[in-house]
């Protein structure tokens, strides 16, 4: 009843769109989390000024759909005559170009949100040894705080990144042809939809068990030193 | 400035918040099932549990809507001749949509659910079983109602997924306000105006979701001690 055969003669369509997800995942993870460092710092300062635009920020992207804040994007920002005629045009008509800035901006409330619990649970002594040794507060940042918080925030931060790879997905609707959009080519030109979304899922499920590994392997690199003791 | 729209939209946040609640009552009952399969001592339900949650988890949303909805509708259509139906069947888009919706956060759920009760004291269930009450009477009489307090804040948060998840169900049809939206935008080509509209009504459902379950959670955490830091 089920015909895996023209699934296999179209694995290299797979095959691209497993690299298509992959340079949207990193794209987005890596401006998202250039995004979240400054926005972490500025949601556990105590300066009204700077801890309420960040706030508002992460409330709101948490706060709605990714779909709508991609269509937005992609969809929404052609009705200004204003953004149509400026030079960000080329960039912004582009499905790849949203869908990248569409993510990254997603991914980086998630992730300032992430850092910025992780910032407020550092032991109250590392800090105040850091004090004690005579750093200034840039130092103290640079060498003492944000070290040891983006260390200890790597177990939530693999969630989000495994949440990125999954949100990836929606690219293919605004016609992307990542792992999703290339099992939607293939319904759609075969009429077979079970047999090809449930490849794609396989390989998203592969995906997934990497991302994981690779995350335990971040984890006993880095995390080793809160690993609990063995007896 | 809506072009008249509005009202359509906010017909379909009423079918958006309808979804989410019915398919919230699905998860909930799938969760359950699927915590209690995975605190089994019975080796193949904790296997079937944890495979469940597993590979749900392991797949994006849209992949598992996509192929429950076009692909459940193909196996359906494939077995039903097999068994002397010779209709094309159709599936409603709204109970495709509660079971698709049910089923992936039901998967969710059993996680948060599976952690809650094992925060219950062990004694707490030795005590039920020494008063005499049966396995299902410990279940729903003691472990429950105090699994729900350790459960609300991993709910909260599968809720809150949940409905800014169900904006996908409008991909394959179902007219929800994500869907209303999209018309709208294609047919005034003001986009950003409907999505923006959309985008403040998620943010509504959402906050008034955090308040509620702040709410309850002070509710079910009466006569419990915090601790004092």
């Amino acid at each position: 009843m089920l015909d895996f055969q023209l699934i296999a003669e179209h694995l290299p369509l797979y095959g691209r769109g497993v690299l298509v997800t992959f340079q949207l995942l990193i794209i987005a993870l890596a401006l998202g989390l250039a995004l979240a460092i400054p926005l972490g710092l500025m949601r556990v300062s105590k300066a009204p000024w700077l801890n309420a635009p960040a706030w508002l920020y992460t409330y709101v992207i948490r706060g709605t759909p990714m779909l709508v804040q991609l269509f937005l994007i992609y969809y929404g920002l052609a009705q200004f005559e204003a953004v149509r005629s400026s030079f960000m045009w080329p960039y912004l008509s582009s499905a790849t170009f949203c869908a990248c800035l569409a993510f990254a901006i997603n991914t980086s409330a998630y992730s300032a949100e992430i850092l910025a619990g992780s910032l407020k649970a550092t032991p109250p002594g590392e800090i105040e040894a850091a004090k004690a040794m005579g750093m200034s507060r840039a130092k103290l940042y640079r060498r003492i705080l944000l070290p040891s918080a983006l260390r200890r925030a790597l177990p939530q931060y693999s969630n989000e990144v495994i949440m990125m790879l999954h949100t990836t997905s929606l690219a293919s609707i605004v016609t992307l042809v990542d792992i999703t959009g290339a099992a939607r080519t293939l319904s759609s030109r075969y009429y077979m939809p079970f047999e090809a979304f449930i490849t794609a899922g396989l390989f998203y499920l592969v995906l997934t068990f990497a991302l994981v590994q690779l995350f335990k392997g971040a984890e006993r690199r880095w995390l080793s030193h809160l690993a609990p003791r063995k007896a | 400035m809506l072009h008249g729209y509005g009202s359509t939209i906010l017909d379909g946040a009423w079918l958006t918040l309808s979804l989410a609640l019915t398919s919230m009552a699905l998860a909930i009952t799938l969760g359950l099932l699927g915590a209690a399969f995975r605190l089994s001592p019975l080796k193949w339900l904790a296997l079937l549990g944890e495979g469940y949650a597993t590979v749900i988890r392991g797949i994006p949303d849209l992949v598992l809507i996509l192929l429950i909805f076009y692909g459940g509708q193909d196996i359906v259509n494939r077995v039903a001749p097999l068994l002397g139906h010779t209709q094309y069947i159709d599936i409603n888009p709204f109970i495709a949509g509660v079971g698709t919706m049910g089923f992936i956060f039901g998967a969710y759920l059993s996680e948060t659910f599976r952690g809650a009760f094992m925060a219950i004291p062990k004694g707490q269930a030795e005590a039920g079983a020494a008063y005499g009450m049966g396995r299902l009477q410990v279940f729903f009489r003691i472990l429950v109602p105090q699994m729900i307090r350790f459960a609300i804040p991993g709910f909260t948060n599968n809720w809150l997924v949940l409905t800014k998840a169900t904006a996908l169900i409008s991909v394959v049809g179902l007219q929800d306000m994500m869907f209303k939206a999209k018309n709208a935008a294609d047919a005034t080509r003001e986009p950003f105006t409907f999505f923006l509209a959309v985008a403040a009504l998620y943010l509504l459902l959402t906050s008034v979701s955090l308040l509620a379950l702040r709410l309850l959670e002070r509710r079910y955490s009466v006569g419990t001690r915090l601790a004092d830091i």
